[in-house]
């Protein structure tokens, strides 16, 4: 296949008309001596009905989630996307955009993004949001850096409790800036808040917590917040954004910078990505965020409008005094959770919380009921939890696929310390036959 | 485009309407003060719109009508590689094997996705002559940051930590300079030499053993190829440091020479650029880190193996930098690129850069009359004009931008590379028609003659766009960044 639209003819006319004797003399610059001499070892060209044809193929050798139930989470969730997300996303005048440069034919990319931001600052509680950054780990690390620079200190501590990837992200990002990150213990399978205190000390910029955390805990972020704040440390929350239709804010109970992974806002799991990651601080802050932020402005007839604002942060204006190298974000993502957001409304994402709590809630009561699961600590949950298996979870986990049951997480490899631990979320597409299901099928494997 | 002003989301709201989209509760109706404690719970509702699926629909239905996309016309945007986006890549990224499959999957149950990431690690090891890539990166300036975390494991493996410096040209992208300090390095400039490539002598002198690395845009962003490439590595190799690849202006060079070729140790390639996967507007990219082989062992993880028919991920890479991100980069994006690959082969992808060096030459030839071109030799994939003689008349590098809008075009890059004065930079990609050239020529030839003679249309451009020019200043000075109910 080819999208070169020139003809063989026409491109001679071209060399023609600028002197050139062939296109190889354009490449005259290029020392022989790195010039490729052969062809690259590359299969093809397919025509778009071959293509077709081996891409299915090869999305056919998955297992996919609608022909499994799927009951795991661990930072990817299965939740309802309406249709007319995916419908308004395939706008080409959207997804074939460019970074909004030129505001002025660019009013659709930049609006939106002034709504996505209004729209984060109301779920977190805060003054001020970014237009999104890669993913909620990429996230977390950028808050870690930005804490650090906003109270000159080194230190950060992450609780136990966040997803461990994002904690290696956050490990990957501090080692190479130089800073020191800290880890802070679990008891109840949320933070230690004793040891939490222990820890803290005159270097901490700031104290990472996620929640809903990795176990689906709900963390204390009000205790949590006085503790860091009695140090003069900031308080970064990593959050599940649509938790907040039911949680308090974590603005209104002392979070200084809130991120979280924005997957759940109408995208879909994707084998892991491109997901957002949202970023929302403090007013004080503002000016120390990174990525790109849309302001309004009025143009010169006096027409509201918008544009891409204090540009004097970032990488092409400040070079390496930017707060961040963040050059292009997630837009697309965020548009996708901008419409979610819009089309769910507050009646509806409140139900999309309350149905994942109470349906998570039951597959909690008649898994414990089986007698084939202790729990692994009593803390309060949202959509996902953390049972302790007295059998073999990956056994289980087999049992369960050749029934066309995707099961819950094994989480021995990032928490040796609950041998057994089996991670299981719960989202409003699971129907009371689907939790049925697996309990019974749970009852069979044994 | 639509010119009519589009209300906020938040001002088409009506208390109490809503879409119906979730089921009703079929478990137990449990008190939510019964699950989660009350201190906890937020109290009254959140704040977010009340609409109807028409409401949402018209409105974001009128904010694309406001947008420009390589669909709708003409994109020169240089640097920025807007190539079109082929719509079988877009259909098959959505297929329910890859795009509903979860990353925690077990191994088994996801071959198809792990097939893909493998080939997809060799096609851009070939095509850049590299040895193995990771496709973990999501974006241009997140390879960067991995490719500079890698030269920086790989000095301090060796014992080597006096080498904290990073070299970058005057000519480069803002994000290498800022990538390079995000890794806590130091960043020293190179100037240019008076053909645009990098000032040897400037390199030589620069040249010690706190030297961690070089990096460089080939052909840079003036759109030229550096001719000394060979002796530039062979400086930079002789003392002790590594040469780091800006792929972003690949689009170039594919088939046709190799950055591993040229002595580069690390390159990242923009998949939303070279490889035709769509920006949607700012994003999602991916941007692969890909490196010689005494650097494997220190890219991201985990990397994806394959074994006796199977493929697997390997998380055991006791030096490698670490992760960078969640899961395994933007997968679906990667899916695009690995389809365009497929579809193009290896001639098709050489023909890519030929008709994309031709169409740049062609523009260059035909508006360096009318434009100032402060490097007049052959270019690469993309053209860099001075708008310094229509500045004589008053008219600015911006001005002739927004008059560009006028007449349905999305204007090229300006105000870069920095070195040059008025700059605009035009890189058409090898997907545009002679015809679309030729108008594109016209066009701006027509705008170069109102410079002269008609200053003020370009001085009040645009008037046909949805908004005019905008005030930046006042956006910057009291920011208003999201909408408060007044």
């Amino acid at each position: 296949m080819s999208y070169i639209p020139t003809t063989d003819e026409q491109q001679q006319k071209m060399l023609a008309d600028i002197g050139a004797g062939s296109i190889d003399e354009l490449f005259a610059d290029i020392p022989e001596s790195v010039k490729l001499k052969n062809k690259l070892n590359i299969p093809g060209a397919m025509s778009e009905m071959e293509l077709a044809a081996h891409m299915r193929e090869l999305a056919g050798k998955n297992i996919n989630l609608d022909e499994f139930t799927c009951f795991l989470g661990a930072g990817a969730y299965d939740h309802y996307i309406p249709s007319v997300v995916t419908n308004l996303l395939s706008r080409q005048e959207f997804y074939t955009a460019y970074t909004p440069y030129q505001p002025e034919i660019s009013q659709g990319t930049l609006q939106a993004i002034f709504e996505y931001q209004t729209m984060i600052c109301s779920l977190t509680g805060m003054d001020v949001s970014n237009a999104s950054l890669y993913d909620g780990a990429t996230a977390l690390a950028e808050a870690a850096s930005m804490a650090c620079e906003a109270t000159r200190r080194n230190e950060v501590i992450a609780i136990r409790s966040i997803h461990p990837e994002s904690r290696e992200v956050v490990s990957t990002y501090t080692k190479f800036k130089g800073m020191t990150l800290k880890e802070c213990g679990i008891k109840n399978g949320v933070a230690d808040l004793n040891s939490l205190k222990e820890m803290i000390n005159g270097n901490t910029a700031a104290v990472l917590v996620q929640s809903p955390n990795f176990f689906g805990a709900i963390e204390n972020i009000k205790e949590i917040a006085e503790i860091a704040h009695e140090n003069k440390s900031l308080l970064v929350v990593s959050c599940d954004p649509i938790s907040l239709a039911l949680l308090k804010a974590p603005g209104d109970i002392g979070a200084d910078i809130v991120v979280g992974e924005g997957q759940v806002l109408g995208n879909p799991v994707g084998f892991g990505g491109p997901y957002l990651g949202f970023m929302a601080a403090k007013k004080e802050f503002t000016r120390r965020m990174p990525g790109r932020i849309v302001g309004e402005t009025v143009d010169r007839s006096g027409k509201r409008g918008y544009v891409l604002t204090l540009q004097t942060r970032e990488q092409h204006i400040r070079r390496e005094k930017a707060t961040s190298n963040i050059c292009s974000n997630q837009a697309l993502n965020a548009l996708a959770a901008t419409i979610y957001l819009s089309v769910m409304g507050k009646k509806g994402l409140k139900k999309a919380a309350e149905l994942s709590l109470r349906k998570a809630h039951y597959a909690y009561k008649k898994l414990m009921e089986t007698g084939l699961f202790s729990p692994a600590f009593d803390s309060p949950f949202f959509k996902e939890f953390l049972l302790i298996y007295h059998g073999d979870v990956e056994k289980l986990n087999e049992h369960l696929l050749e029934r066309k049951i995707i099961g819950g997480l094994s989480t021995d490899k990032y928490y040796p310390e609950f041998r057994g631990g089996y991670l299981v979320a719960v989202t409003e597409k699971r129907t009371k036959e689907d939790i049925d299901r697996l309990v019974s099928e749970v009852i069979s494997a044994c | 485009m639509l010119k009519k002003e589009e209300n906020l989301i938040f001002e088409l709201s009506v208390p109490g309407r809503s879409t119906n989209l979730l089921p009703e509760c079929d478990v137990d109706e449990t008190e939510i003060s019964e699950m989660i404690p009350l201190s906890f719970l937020r109290e009254g509702e959140i704040d977010l719109p009340e609409l109807g699926e028409v409401d949402v629909v018209r409105h974001f239905t009128h904010l694309s009508q406001k947008n420009y996309g390589v669909d709708s016309g003409f994109y020169p945007l240089g640097s920025c590689t807007m190539k079109y986006n082929p719509k079988i890549n877009e259909e098959v990224s959505k297929l329910d094997g890859f795009m509903k499959v979860h990353p925690y999957q077990s191994e088994k149950t996801v071959q198809g996705c792990l097939e893909l990431l493998y080939k997809t690690d060799k096609f851009l090891s070939e095509i850049t002559g590299m040895d193995r890539f990771s496709l973990q990166p999501a974006a241009g300036a997140h390879g960067e940051m991995a490719g500079l975390m890698i030269i920086k494991a790989y000095h301090e493996h060796n014992g080597d930590y006096k080498r904290t410096k990073i070299i970058v040209p005057d000519s480069a992208h803002g994000t290498n300079p800022a990538s390079a300090a995000a890794v806590g390095f130091n960043v020293v400039e190179v100037k240019s030499n008076d053909r645009g490539g990098i000032d040897i002598d400037a390199l030589k002198d620069l040249m010690d053993d706190e030297i961690a690395g070089l990096m460089l845009t080939n052909p840079n962003t003036l759109g030229l190829f550096d001719e000394n490439i060979d002796m530039i590595a062979q400086i930079v190799h002789e003392a002790g440091g590594l040469l780091y690849y800006d792929g972003a202006n690949a689009n170039a060079i594919i088939g046709i020479s190799r950055p591993g070729d040229m002595g580069f140790d690390v390159v990242h390639l923009n998949l939303h650029k070279t490889f035709s996967t769509p920006h949607g507007g700012g994003g999602p990219g991916s941007g692969p880190v890909g490196v010689k082989r005494q650097l494997v062992p220190f890219l991201p993880k985990p990397v994806v193996e394959y074994d006796n028919g199977r493929y697997y991920f390997d998380n055991d890479r006791p030096l490698s930098i670490g992760k960078i991100k969640s899961f395994y980069g933007n997968f679906l994006v990667v899916v695009k690129a690995y389809a365009y690959i497929l579809s193009l082969g290896a001639e098709g992808l050489k023909k890519v850069s030929e008709a994309a060096v031709l169409n740049a030459n062609y523009i260059k030839e035909k508006l360096k009359k009318y434009f100032h071109l402060p490097y007049d030799r052959t270019c690469m994939h993309e053209v860099v004009f001075s708008g310094q003689w229509q500045k004589e008349y008053g008219v600015s590098t911006l001005d002739i931008a927004k008059r560009l809008l006028d007449f349905g075009y999305h204007p090229p890059t300006i105000y870069f590379p920095l070195i040059v004065r008025e700059a605009f930079m035009v890189e058409p990609t090898e997907t545009e028609s002679k015809e679309t050239l030729d108008e594109f020529i016209n066009t701006m030839i027509e705008i170069a003659n109102e410079a002269e003679k008609e200053p003020e249309k370009l001085h009040n451009a645009p008037l046909n766009t949805p908004v005019q020019r905008l005030d930046e200043a006042k956006a910057a000075r009291s920011p208003v960044l999201k909408y408060e109910r007044r």
